[in-house]
């Protein structure tokens, strides 16, 4: 197709699973994949990724660090079902099994743009994911998956991408993901779907934060 | 006591001024309801005033003690405190006025310490002194005089002036501390020396601080005074005041506000608000934006109209639209309401109201009352006749009627004078009669009512004259009551005049009407004089007659005086004397009307006078008033004769007034028939005693709350009441004279005042139930709002007259509360209605539309999106859809658009007959709402679905886990590990392979030589599938030397070919082959989808081919042989087994020995028995015909089959055999959780039906039954193989998902389509008809999993029948399918296998036995005769044969087209004299039923192509469709062979049986010729 009508739109998604806080849990790795609508292909960069086991850090934020790198190109015809990113987090528990410590999942950022890292002060497409794990459904069940090592899981973690179903589970939240997304869209303007700032020409390293301001 | 109207006009006025909105009107509502406060001002002030002066006295008392002892202690050392406690307390208490204490210094402080101090002692002397009286105020109000100015003492006078006033506020705290505990001396002095000593050693430490600053400095934490923090916030916070901001600051400088609603414009309805928010709101708007932009023209925050509609948008559901199938059923009806029997009853179609009556209660007066003193009758008269007065000069009835008199006579002169009004000549002396007439009378009248003026007065002043005379004898007043006599000055002259004028006026008319009066009586005198003198000269002349007559007939003279005729003589009227009528006037005048000159007198009632407090009154009084004191009244609201509610007891006020101000909301549901209030009255703790009954007029339905007046219904009471005290009693004589003179009686009565309206509902609607039937004139639409009573009248149905009114009265259209008028005027005016007949769920839904509905509908990308969303099939899993409409071919949509429009069309292409096509249709439909329903109860979700939880363990698991920690780690016979299973939803092509283990086969059927050498049929071999072992003595095949290359007698192999892939074995060697393979074949979902419902509606089939591998010499040379093998490898199709992919999916694994379909007639081969059996190799086999394989198939990785929909279906079985049926299989889970146990089943409308109603006997067809009249065992196959022949059709691909579903027998047989249970039911039924005991046998078979099969008994022996390929087992015999039994089924009973084994083996099928069979039906349930849901007879049509001939015709060319293709680079030939043969086979084939004719058909063959190598087969199949008769014939790879002179023949027959169920026979052949 030329370039001049485009039949398709382009998302490209980099960008890092950076750290995370989980107050009660260390020695934690993170897996990730994308869930995307019908009319979304990725065409380039790796959907799913499985990072390395981290320990918490000595100071005071106890941080749990990975800095692992998200890349993916997704093409797409339709915005609808646009891409979301699942994160599911595990670790050992007191006996060494390994157990699930959260599920979250977030939208890739809408509009194009990277993270500016200026003085601390991270702006626009900084994503904190707050991160939850399925409730046993009983006292019981809940004491012998703590003994046996098998909490009860998302048969599929993309689940947490979907709303429908969620009404009959109880969750509990564990901790917070931090995840860090620069975005680039190409041709989305020319199908008609405004989604940049308004200035996204003289996007500078101060513009005004509108993710959540850390 | 005060005239009620007066007062309530007066309060009413300013209120309703001021009641711009709703939010006001509630208080301007409740404003006129709630009695005249009586000035308590006196009362109040009067304490107040007398506690001041009290406090007063003794302040000075004790200031001047203290002046003294302050003198005395001025010269001891000053005591120093100021620290914390008290600083602090100062801190907060003056937290007020911070300013001043953040500028404090040191200085400062010091002297006011002195100065506190020395206050402070004085006052604790203060506090000290004077014993507490038990009247002393209390804190609050000592602190309300402290606060008071008062006078500085002068010995302060040197200290400034604000550390005076410190001081003072100062001692006012100390007053208030101290004042909680009792005063303690003592305990404060030592608090207080410890307090020195505290600030002498700071001082001190203060002193080395100062002293060298070199030491390092210990400060305190740096804090913040309560105070400074204050101050701090307030300067950062800002409380918005509540209280009302003033008009004009809320309005530009110099404006006046502007009330629009009263310059006549309609401002809607403001939302509610509360006060107190609406005045913290304007302050906040106030202090942030100064702009003012806020606030409207009248000074209020700019609001909307209330947005909430008045109507409601959705109409009531009509009754007669819906379904009437939905009306029948609901099942559900509501408690029927009680009704009352009068006419005034609720229409049912009228909303189930809850009318509401509003009953709003102001207050109760006591006109009189046993406790009234002697004033207070005459207070009350007083007040009765001042109302009178106020009520006669509102009316002004004599001036109304003067004006009048003044009119006619103005028009009287009119009339008098011609020249002024020409028009009227002629009517003229008529009209002034009539007006002389109306002056005379209206005179009449004005006087009358003048003179009441003036009596009234008169009443007035002389009652008023007796109450002040009285109020002097008693030396006391009761009552506050004051009457005022205000004089209006006239002008003396006017007046006069205009007194003389109308003396004159009056006589003038007097005079006339006398003289008219005279002139008509003159009139009358004179004609009666005349009839007197005609009469009085008749006597005359008969007296003379009389004479005469007396003398001749003296006895006549008796009769003659006539008493009633003899005239009187008529006497002259007076002539009229203008001196006496003068008189007369001016007698009247002075009587009437007010003297010329004389002032007029306004009396004028007031509440001014005070009463004599009770101190000041005789024992009497005071005794009265404390009775009156101890009575309190309530009243009970009595609706149609059941008391709802009552009012609080209120006490009887001094001056007989209870104000209640409650308001009663009466839902009723009746018309109210009658509403009666009573009132009681309690005097003490004693009971209350009845008074009096008020009853209440039920309101108009026009009468609605808000618009409702205050009434004022009287009551009185009977009662008879003598009181020790004052009190003048009730029913007993008293007198206000001295002698007891002028007796008097009064009874107990007096007023309540209250309204009675209907509530108005929030719609604006009034609450009333409808009158009768008669109201419900012409519009139902508008019946229920009333359009006319909205304002006001009733009754109105003139419409035109209505709309003239509404034109002329100028109502405001935009006011909702005309809305109903106005909507009802335009259409009675417009005469079409107005109401529409629709509605619109969402009315904005058209202003949020981004495209039209015509731009939806034309472009193709919104319709795919759409048809996705909608989860149509065909689109349901399109993937990138395109952006551009013009991406979007239009062949898209082509199926779907064929699909829609084929719905209704019955296409015949693939089904060629067109009953089956009609059947196919039926069935898709049943399928499409099986999936529609389906898909909805897809998105119920369950915990399961969501979350993979562990199951709490039990202790056998617990247990095995704990033995699991001592297992060896690496077992000597490791057990079998089950695989994972794997969820289908992260799963794409190429994840799932099919694994076909191959192992090993039996009884391959072996090749024949192909010589011309079988002249005739010999028995050596054994004929293939012969049925019973001819005979043992079988010869071995001596022809191993007519095979030419010397090859064994069979090299069979495997071909498994899934979804047109297809994988091979290698050959092996003989009729019992061994393989041993895995074949590993790729597994591609449709449309890639891998979701649970599609895998379960993969309809394709595993086909296990078995062919021999033939070589074939090609040599054309023979002397090239020795240099050279130059064969051809051809394979001969030997049978196979079909395995749909459904089975395999829900069984994970198919494992055992399955027969191989092998056709009836396979030429060339023969069943090779001889050589095993001379072996001596497993004799129980060798008693079974037909060919067996041995394979595992399964799925990897293992797929987790779909769960059936766990909906729960409804039923219409009775709900305690649904428990039982719950219980049973409950149990049976529990002891056998293996065995299949079935007792309910779902019917194809989805409702659970008991199993056993599907089985009866039902006859099969009369066909069937001739055929063999004699043999009920061939006849039984005859009909086994009948039911084999429907196609068979598993529920799971048919209903994706879905549990199964049971059809009918009928049902079945017109679907042409079914599985198992259908198959199984329809024969079962068919042997129950013929007599034979049969039961549905529920269990697990191979390959088909669980299943279902019929078990019946013949007189021996059990027999087994697979209903789905018509044959029958023996109970013992090995190779039966059937591996397990759960459950037996009978038509009136249900048998659970319990007993040890299932194997149909080793269990025993006598279900009399209860230790065996556990029986659903028993003594404790016995069967209760279920009616069957089969109907009673199955009907069977003749097929049509001619169809059947046509049909056979077309598949056969389609057949021989589809060769042809297969074979795309050869030349097909076809070998019609080979075909005809074959065709004229077939027939035999089927009646033989595929038995037996093998070596007839081999040596026709022979005969007729004796000279070509033959290979072929007939292929027998029942028919449902096209494409699995053409996969058939493409799996046997007849078309395979590639011989340069290969020809094909193929011949199809079709033998139909009734019902249109064809058997299907294919002959498909392959010839070469021998050269």
């Amino acid at each position: 197709m030329a370039a001049a009508s485009p039949s398709v739109f382009l998302l490209m998604v980099n960008g890092q699973v950076e750290s995370a806080q989980f107050p009660e849990h260390d020695d934690l790795y993170c897996k990730y994949c994308f869930v995307y609508g019908q009319d979304w292909a990725p065409t380039a960069g790796l959907e799913e990724g499985i990072s390395q086991i981290t320990s918490k850090s000595l100071d005071a934020r106890r941080a749990l660090v990975w800095n692992f790198p998200i890349d993916v190109t997704f093409k797409s015809t339709n915005p609808y079902g646009w891409p979301q990113i699942v994160l599911s987090v595990y670790g050992p528990d007191v006996f060494g099994n390994d157990v699930v410590r959260g599920y979250g999942a977030v939208h890739v950022p809408f509009s194009p743009g990277r993270t500016a890292v200026c003085e601390n002060v991270c702006s626009r497409h900084k994503r904190t994911v707050p991160m939850f794990v399925p409730e046993s459904t009983s006292k019981l069940q809940k004491f012998t998956s703590w003994f046996m090592g098998r909490r009860p899981e998302y048969t599929d973690p993309k689940v947490v991408a979907q709303g429908e179903g969620r009404e009959v589970t109880r969750v509990r939240s564990q901790g917070f993901v931090t995840l860090l997304f620069n975005v680039v869209t190409k041709d989305m303007r020319k199908l008609g779907y405004d989604t940049g700032p308004p200035d996204t020409q003289g996007v500078s390293g101060h513009s005004p934060p509108q993710g959540l301001p850390t | 006591m005060v005239s009620e109207n007066s007062h309530l006009e007066d309060q009413q006025e300013p209120v309703q001024e001021g009641s711009d909105t709703r939010l006001l009107s509630v208080t301007s509502r409740r404003g006129p309801r709630s009695l005249p406060p009586i000035p308590s001002a006196f009362r109040t002030g009067f304490a107040e005033f007398s506690m001041r002066e009290r406090m007063r006295e003794k302040l000075q008392a004790a200031r001047s003690k203290a002046e003294s002892a302050l003198l005395q202690e001025i010269p001891t050392p000053r005591p120093r405190r100021s620290r914390s406690p008290s600083e602090k307390q100062v801190e907060t208490e003056f937290g007020t006025e911070p300013g001043r204490e953040v500028q404090r210094t040191q200085l400062e402080e010091d002297s006011r310490d002195y100065s506190r101090v020395k206050f402070h002692d004085s006052a604790r002397k203060i506090k000290s002194k004077p014993p507490v009286p038990p009247g002393f105020p209390s804190a609050e109000e000592a602190y309300n005089f402290f606060t008071f100015n008062f006078d500085p003492e002068p010995e302060e006078s040197e200290e400034k002036p604000k550390a005076k006033h410190r001081g003072g506020t100062n001692q006012e705290e100390k007053e208030g501390e101290e004042e909680e505990p009792p005063v303690r001396e003592g305990a404060n002095k030592t608090g207080e020396e410890e307090l020195l000593e505290g600030k002498d050693a700071e001082d001190l430490l203060l002193g080395l601080d100062h002293a060298d600053a070199d030491f390092v400095a210990v400060r305190p934490a740096d804090y913040e005074g309560v105070r400074v923090r204050l101050q701090m916030e307030k300067e950062l916070l800002f409380t918005p005041s509540r209280l009302t901001v003033p008009t004009y600051k809320k309005l530009p400088e110099n404006v006046q506000p502007r009330y629009l609603e009263d310059e006549g414009l309609y401002i809607g309805a403001r939302p509610e608000v509360p006060r107190t928010n609406q005045n913290i709101m304007e302050n906040r708007l106030l202090t942030q934006e100064p702009g003012r932009r806020w606030f409207g023209d009248d000074g209020r925050i700019l609001a909307l109209p209330n947005p909430i509609r008045p109507f409601p948008s959705r109409p009531p559901v009509l009754t007669q639209e819906q379904d009437i199938k939905a009306e029948l059923e609901t099942l559900y009806t509501k408690a029927v309401k009680y009704i009352h029997r009068s006419q005034h009853m609720i229409g049912s179609g009228d909303p189930p109201g809850n009318f509401q009556l509003d009953i709003d209660i102001s207050g109760l007066i006591f006109t009189h009352h046993p406790c009234f003193s002697r004033e207070h009758v005459l207070a009350a008269k007083l007040a009765q006749l001042y109302d009178q007065y106020l009520a006669r000069r509102q009316r002004n009835k004599a001036k109304f009627l003067t004006d009048k008199l003044q009119a006619l006579r103005n028009a009287v002169q009119m009339g008098l004078n011609p020249a002024k009004s020409p028009k009227s000549l002629e009517t003229t002396p008529k009209a002034i009669n009539e007006y002389k007439s109306e002056i005379r009378q209206t005179r009449r009248l004005r006087d009358a009512e003048q003179e009441k003026d003036r009596t009234l007065l008169k009443t007035i002043i002389k009652v008023w004259k007796e109450m002040k005379s009285l109020r002097e004898f008693q030396r006391f007043t009761n009552t506050p009551l004051k009457l005022v006599l205000r004089r209006e000055k006239v002008d003396q002259k006017a007046d006069e005049e205009a007194y003389e004028a109308e003396i004159q006026a009056e006589i003038r008319e007097l005079l006339e009407e006398h003289t008219e009066d005279y002139e008509q009586k003159m009139e009358e005198y004179r004609t009666a004089h005349q009839q007197w003198k005609a009469w009085k000269k008749a006597q005359r002349a008969k007296k003379k007659k009389k004479k005469q007559a007396v003398e001749e007939h003296p006895d006549e003279e008796m009769e003659e005086p006539d008493p009633g005729e003899t005239p009187v003589k008529p006497l002259p009227p007076e002539p009229t004397d203008r001196a006496a009528i003068e008189q007369q006037v001016r007698e009247r005048a002075a009587r009437s009307r007010r003297r010329p000159g004389e002032p007029t007198l306004v009396p004028e009632l007031s509440l001014a006078g005070s009463v004599t407090p009770n101190d000041q009154c005789p024992r009497g009084e005071v005794l009265r008033r404390e009775d009156v004191k101890r009575r309190s009244l309530y009243l009970k609201v009595i609706f149609n004769d059941k008391e709802v509610s009552r009012t609080d007891s209120r006490p009887l006020g001094a001056d007989f007034r209870v104000h209640f101000g409650q308001i009663f909301n009466l839902q009723i549901v009746n018309w109210p028939e009658s509403l009666t209030l009573q009132v009681y009255e309690t005097v003490g703790h004693s009971g209350a005693t009845l008074l009096a009954e008020v009853f209440l007029p039920i309101p108009e339905t026009t009468v609605v709350t808000g618009r409702a007046p205050i009434e004022e219904v009287e009551f009185s009471s009977n009662q008879h009441v003598t009181l020790d005290h004052e009190g003048v009693g009730s029913g007993v004589p008293f007198s206000f004279e001295a002698d007891g003179s002028n007796q008097l009686t009064l009874m107990t009565s007096g007023r309540v005042s209250n309204s009675v309206a209907w509530a108005i509902g929030e719609n604006g609607i009034p609450l009333i139930p409808p009158l009768s039937q008669q109201n419900i004139g012409f519009r139902s639409a508008l019946k229920r709002a009333d359009a006319i009573s909205s304002i006001g009248t009733s009754g109105l149905t003139d419409m035109k007259k209505l709309a003239k009114w509404a034109a002329e009265s100028k109502l405001d259209p935009n006011d909702p509360s005309n809305a109903p008028l106005m909507q009802l005027i335009s259409v009675a005016t417009s005469g079409e209605s107005y109401v529409p007949d629709f509605f619109r769920l969402e009315q904005l839904q058209q202003e949020f539309n981004f495209v039209s509905d015509e731009e939806l509908n034309r472009s193709r990308r919104f319709r795919l999106l759409r048809l996705r969303s909608q989860e149509v099939p065909e689109f349901r899993n399109y993937k990138q859809i395109p952006l551009y409409d013009r991406e979007i071919m239009e062949k898209v949509f082509q199926d779907y658009e064929k699909r829609l429009r084929d719905r209704n069309v019955i296409e015949t292409k693939d089904h060629i007959d067109i009953n089956r096509a009609t059947v196919a249709k039926y069935f898709q439909q049943v399928r499409d709402s099986v999936i529609n329903r389906f898909l909805v109860a897809k998105h119920h979700f369950l915990l399961s679905d969501l979350i993979v939880e562990e199951e709490v363990p039990n202790i056998s698991i617990l247990g095995l886990s704990l033995f699991k920690l001592a297992e060896q780690k690496r077992p000597l016979r490791p057990r079998r590990k089950g695989r994972k299973k794997v969820t289908a939803q992260n799963l794409s092509d190429g994840d799932i392979k099919l694994l076909v283990n191959i192992i090993r086969a039996y009884d391959i059927p072996v090749r024949k030589p192909t010589t011309s050498k079988f002249q005739q049929p010999s028995r050596s071999s054994r004929a293939f599938g012969e049925k019973h072992a001819a005979s043992p003595t079988a010869r071995s095949p001596t022809h191993s030397a007519d095979y030419p290359l010397g090859q064994v007698l069979v090299r069979p192999f495997v071909e498994v070919s899934f979804q047109r892939t297809i994988c091979h074995t290698t050959t092996a060697e003989g009729p019992n082959p061994s393989w041993n393979e895995e074949l590993e074949l790729p597994f591609r979902a449709p449309n890639g989808d891998y979701s649970t419902t599609s895998l379960q509606s993969v309809k394709d089939d595993v086909f296990i081919n078995i062919f021999d591998e033939v070589l074939q010499d090609v040599l054309e040379d023979d002397r090239e042989r020795g240099s050279g093998i130059h064969t051809r490898i051809e394979r001969h199709w030997l049978g196979c087994v079909k395995i749909p992919f459904s089975t395999i999916y829900f069984q994970a694994r198919i494992e055992g020995t399955f027969k191989i379909d092998t056709p009836p007639v396979l030429l060339g081969y023969s069943k090779e028995r001889s050589v095993i059996a001379e072996r001596g190799f497993d004799s129980v086999r060798s008693l079974s015909e037909g060919s067996y394989i041995t394979l595992f198939i399964t799925l990897e990785p293992q797929l987790v089959p779909g769960e059936s929909v766990r909906e729960k279906f409804d039923s219409q079985e009775d709900e305690k055999l649904l428990q039982a049926t719950e219980k049973f299989q409950a149990e049976c889970a529990l002891k056998f959780p293996n065995r299949q146990c079935l007792t309910t089943v779902i019917d194809i409308s989805g409702k659970t039906v008991f199993i056993t109603r599907y089985l009866k006997p039902l006859n099969p067809p009369q066909e069937l039954l001739n055929a063999y009249p004699n043999n009920p065992q061939a006849t039984a196959e005859l009909v086994a193989r009948y039911v084999s022949l429907i196609p068979f059709l598993p529920d799971s691909v048919s209903f994706a998902g879905i549990c199964d579903l049971w059809s009918t027998s009928d049902q079945f047989l017109d679907l042409l389509a079914g599985d198992e249970e259908e198959h199984a039911v329809l024969l079962c039924n068919y042997f129950l008809s013929l007599g034979k005991k049969a039961w549905l046998v529920m269990g697990s078979a191979i390959p088909e999993g669980p299943t279902a099969y019929v078990l019946t008994r013949e007189q021996s022996h059990y027999l087994i029948w697979n209903p789905c390929s018509g044959h029958f087992y023996g109970q013992f015999d090995t190779f039966c399918p059937l591996k397990s039994v759960g459950c037996l089924i009978g038509p009136d009973n249900i048998w659970f296998n319990i007993q040890r084994y299932d194997s149909p083996l080793r269990i025993n099928f006598d279900v009399t036995k209860p230790k065996l069979w556990k029986s659903f039906f028993s003594r404790s349930l016995p069967y209760p005769g279920l009616s069957s849901v089969q109907p009673e007879e199955l009907i069977y049509q003749r097929t049509d044969k001619v169809a059947a001939a046509e049909l056979q015709d077309r598949i056969e060319k389609i057949l021989k087209e589809k060769i042809m293709d297969w074979r795309p680079r050869r030349l097909t030939r076809w070998n019609r004299y080979c075909a005809s043969t074959l065709r004229h086979f077939l027939p035999l084939l089927e009646r033989s039923q595929g038995e037996g004719a093998e070596d007839d058909h081999r040596a026709e063959l022979l005969r007729q192509l004796g000279d070509y190598r033959f290979s072929g087969f007939p292929l027998h199949m029942p028919y449902s469709e096209v494409k699995p008769l053409i996969e058939a014939v493409y799996s046997t790879g007849v078309h395979s062979i590639d011989a340069p002179n290969a020809e094909f023949a193929l011949a199809v027959y079709i033998h139909p049986y009734p019902k249109n169920v064809l058997s299907v026979w294919i002959y498909v052949a392959s010839l070469i010729r021998n050269r």
